[in-house]
C-alpha cells in the first residue's frame, strides 16, 4: 500500500534518472547491501560460499556482461565459456609469472587481456548478424578451448595440462588456494560483483549504452543519428568481454582454484550464462543478477527437495533438472522474452496502482 | 530562379544560399537506373520537396543525400564542400538528420529515449565519463534531457514520453520520429513522405509541425510527398522526378504548370 513515488516527486531531470525512483525500492537496495556486506560475512560457511554464494557472484558478474553485448546490444554469442576460459589463463600466467602482482590488479588485468581478445573476436560482426554470428562465436568458443588444451606454454607445461591457483594475499588475508576463508572469498568476489555492476549501470543509462541500444534496435536507425557501428560493437565486446575474463579469472582463482580448461569452461557454460541472461532479463542489470541466482540455487533447491525429501536417484533428479530448465527457457522466450526483471516489473507496477488499479 | 543567390517567397521569408547542391547523380543498382544525371539544389531556409510517382527514384535520392548510396556519377556538395564517400553516421555528425518511409524508431526504448537518442551527434562525453556517470555524463544527460523536453512539448507527444514506441498508433511514431530528427537540431533535415499513411487531420497537425520547425528553427527541409494539396500548400521549390529523372524544378505553381510533369501524374506512355 506505501509502495509508490507520493512524497517521493521528482522535481528535475536528475532525479527522474536516479537508478532506484522509488523510495522503498532505494531502502531495498541499501539494506541488501548492509546485509551482504557486514551480516552475511559473518555467518558464512564453507558450505554457502562454495554451493550458493561465491557461483552466484560469480555468475552474476559473467552474465551482466553477456546481458551488455546481447541484450543491450543485440549481439548473439555463444563464445562466453571461451572467453572466461581467456580470464582465468590470463590469471594463471600472470601469477606465475609476477608472483608479487596484487590479486586486485591480477584480476583487473585478466579483465583487460579477455577484453581485447573479445574485440577482436568480435570483429566479424561488423559483417553478419544473428544466425551466423552465432556460429562464429561458436567457432570461436571451440577455438580457444582447444588452444589452451594444445599450447603447453598456457600450462607452464605442467604435466596434467591443468592449472592450479597459487596461494596469494589480498591485504594480509589469504584470498587464493585451500587456506582461503569463505568470508575473504565471499567479499572480495562481492566487491567485484557490486562495482561491476555499478559500471554497468553507468555506462548503460548514458550515452554509450544507448549507442549499444540503438545497434541492437535498428542498426540502420542507428547509423543515421550519429552511431558509428564498428565502434558501438566492439565497444561492447570489449566490456562484455572485460567482464567475462573478471568472472573466468575469479572463477579460476577464488573459486575452483584448479581448472581444466574443457571441462570449467566448455561450451555447456557458455550455455548456462545465456540461460541466466534470458530466464533472468535480456537488457537488465538486476535481471542478471536474477538469472544467475535462478540457474545457481534451482539445481540446489531441486537438488535438496527430489533427492532429499522424496528420496529419487541423483541421476534422475539431474536429468529431470534438464527438462525443467529447458522447459522454462522456451517458456520465457516466449511468454516474457525480458525474463524475470520484467515479472518483478510488473509486480511492481500492480503494486505501485494497488488497491486501485485505474 | 536557380542562378539566384538568395530569393524570397511569397509569405516573406528570405531564402539564403545553397546548403545541400547534387550535381549530375546517376545512381545504378546493377541494371536499373534509379537515378539518371539529376542536378538541384536545397537553399538555406527552404522547404524543399521532391515529388514523383512511385518508383521515380525519391528515396533514392534521400538516400544519396545521407550517404546509405553512393552514386556512381556525380558530386554532392554540403556548404559549398565537396563531400568524399562519408558514412551515413558522419553524414549525420555534420547536421544532416532524416525520416524514413518505413517508420525506422527504436522499437525497445520509449519515445523520451528515441528522441534522446537523436541528441547523440551532440555528444562531448567520453567512456570514461560514462562509466562514472556523476559529474560530466550525468550533467549532459540532463542538458539533453531539457532540450528533449522542449521537442516533447512542441510536437504535443507530452503524454506518450514513457511508453514504448512499438505500443504507440502509426501517425504517432511518425511524430517520434520526426522528434528525434529535431532533437539533432539538424542543418538540413530530410523527410521521407512523414505524411503517409496519415488522414487528414494527422496530416494537418504534421504539416503545421513542419512549417513550425521552418520557420521557429530556420532549419532546412527536403521532403518527399505524395500528397499534392499538402506540396502546394508547405513547399517554397519542388523538384519532379519521374522514371529516375527529373522532369521539373521550380515554385509549385510553375511546376504544376508544367506539361511532362501533367503527363506523368496523367500516366501519359513513355516512349
Ligand atoms: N537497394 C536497392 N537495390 C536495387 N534496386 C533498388 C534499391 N533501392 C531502390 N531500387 C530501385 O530504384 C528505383 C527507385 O526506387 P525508390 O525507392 O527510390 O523510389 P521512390 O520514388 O521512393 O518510390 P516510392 O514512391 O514507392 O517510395 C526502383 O526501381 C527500385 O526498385
Ligand atoms: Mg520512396
Amino acid at each position: 500500500m506505501f509502495y509508490r513515488e507520493a512524497g517521493d516527486f521528482t522535481t528535475n531531470y536528475a532525479e527522474d534518472n536516479q537508478t532506484f525512483p522509488i523510495r522503498l525500492d532505494r531502502m531495498g537496495y541499501y539494506a541488501t547491501m548492509i546485509v551482504a556486506f557486514c551480516v552475511v560475512p559473518f555467518f558464512i560457511n564453507d558450505y554457502w560460499a562454495s554451493a550458493v554464494l561465491l557461483p552466484f557472484l560469480i555468475y552474476a558478474i559473467a552474465a551482466i556482461g553477456l546481458n551488455i553485448l546481447v541484450g543491450y546490444c543485440g549481439q548473439v554469442s555463444l563464445g562466453s565459456g571461451g572467453f572466461m576460459a581467456v580470464g582465468a589463463y590470463a590469471s594463471y600466467k600472470l601469477m606465475t609469472s609476477f608472483p608479487d602482482m596484487s590479486m586486485i590488479i591480477v584480476v583487473l588485468l585478466s579483465g583487460l587481456i579477455t577484453a581485447m581478445v573479445g574485440a577482436a573476436f568480435g570483429l566479424p560482426s561488423l559483417r553478419i548478424k544473428g544466425f551466423y554470428l552465432a556460429v562464429a562465436t561458436l567457432a570461436s568458443q571451440f577455438f580457444l578451448v582447444w588452444l589452451f588444451n594444445k599450447v603447453a606454454w598456457f600450462y607452464n607445461y605442467s604435466a596434467s595440462g591443468q592449472i592450479n591457483a597459487p596461494e596469494r594475499t589480498v591485504l594480509g588475508f589469504v584470498i587464493t588456494g585451500p587456506n582461503a576463508a569463505p568470508a575473504v572469498t565471499y567479499l572480495f568476489c562481492l566487491a567485484f560483483a557490486v562495482g561491476l555492476a555499478w559500471l554497468a549501470r553507468n555506462m548503460t543509462r548514458s550515452n554509450t549504452g544507448r549507442r549499444w541500444m540503438a545497434i541492437r534496435d535498428m542498426d540502420i536507425a542507428a547509423e543515421i543519428i550519429g552511431v558509428n557501428p564498428l565502434g558501438a560493437k566492439l565497444s561492447a565486446f570489449a566490456v562484455s568481454s572485460f567482464y567475462i575474463g573478471v568472472a573466468g579469472s575469479l572463477m579460476f582463482t577464488v573459486y575452483l582454484g584448479a581448472v581444466e580448461v574443457g571441462e570449467a569452461f566448455g561450451i555447456t557454460k557458455s550455455f548456462l550464462l545465456l540461460f541466466m541472461v534470458i530466464i533472468g532479463g535480456l537488457g537488465s542489470i538486476f535481471g542478471s543478477f536474477a538469472g544467475a541466482a535462478f540457474m545457481v540455487l534451482f539445481p540446489v533447491l531441486l537438488k535438496n527437495v527430489l533427492v532429499g525429501q522424496l528420496g529419487w536417484a541423483t541421476n534422475i533428479a539431474a536429468h529431470f533438472e534438464f527438462v525443467i530448465v529447458g522447459g522454462l527457457i522456451v517458456i520465457f522466450l516466449i511468454m516474457e522474452p525480458h525474463g524475470l526483471a520484467a515479472i518483478w516489473r510488473v509486480v511492481k507496477e500492480k503494486l505501485r496502482l494497488w488497491p486501485f488499479p485505474h | 530562379m536557380n542562378t539566384m543567390e538568395t530569393y524570397t517567397t511569397p509569405d516573406g521569408r528570405t531564402i539564403g544560399g545553397p546548403v545541400m547542391e547534387m550535381k549530375n547523380i546517376t545512381l545504378r543498382f546493377g541494371g536499373v537506373v534509379a537515378i539518371k544525371d539529376i542536378s538541384f539544389d536545397i537553399r538555406e531556409g527552404e522547404i524543399r520537396a521532391i515529388i514523383g510517382p512511385n518508383g521515380a527514384g525519391k528515396s533514392s535520392m534521400l538516400n544519396v543525400m545521407n550517404g546509405f548510396y553512393h552514386p556512381q556519377e556525380g558530386e554532392v556538395f554540403f556548404h559549398g564542400k565537396k563531400r568524399g564517400p562519408l558514412r551515413p553516421y558522419q553524414i549525420a555528425e555534420q547536421g544532416v538528420a532524416r525520416t524514413f518511409q518505413n517508420i525506422a524508431l527504436f522499437k525497445g526504448m520509449s519515445t523520451l529515449d528515441n528522441i534522446m537518442c537523436g541528441r547523440l551527434t551532440h555528444s562531448k562525453t567520453r567512456f570514461l565519463s560514462h562509466l562514472l556517470w556523476k559529474g560530466k555524463a550525468e550533467a549532459e544527460e540532463s542538458a539533453n534531457r531539457e532540450k528533449v523536453e522542449k521537442i516533447i512539448d512542441f510536437l504535443e507527444i507530452q503524454t506518450i514520453r514513457k511508453t514504448p514506441v512499438g505500443r504507440l498508433p502509426y501517425g504517432l511514431q511518425k511524430r517520434v520520429e520526426l522528434g528525434r530528427a529535431l532533437a539533432a537540431e539538424p542543418s538540413l533535415l530530410l523527410l521521407d513522405e512523414p505524411m503517409a499513411g496519415m488522414n487528414v487531420e494527422e496530416k494537418e497537425d504534421m504539416s503545421r509541425f513542419i512549417l513550425d520547425v521552418n520557420d521557429e528553427f530556420g532549419t532546412t527541409i527536403a521532403l518527399i510527398e505524395h500528397d499534392m494539396g499538402v506540396v502546394m500548400d508547405i513547399a517554397d521549390r519542388v523538384v519532379v522526378m519521374d522514371y529516375g529523372k527529373k522532369i521539373g524544378d521550380g515554385t509549385p505553381a510553375e511546376v504544376l504548370a508544367n506539361q511532362d510533369v501533367i503527363d506523368a501524374y496523367l500516366g501519359v506512355a513513355h516512349d
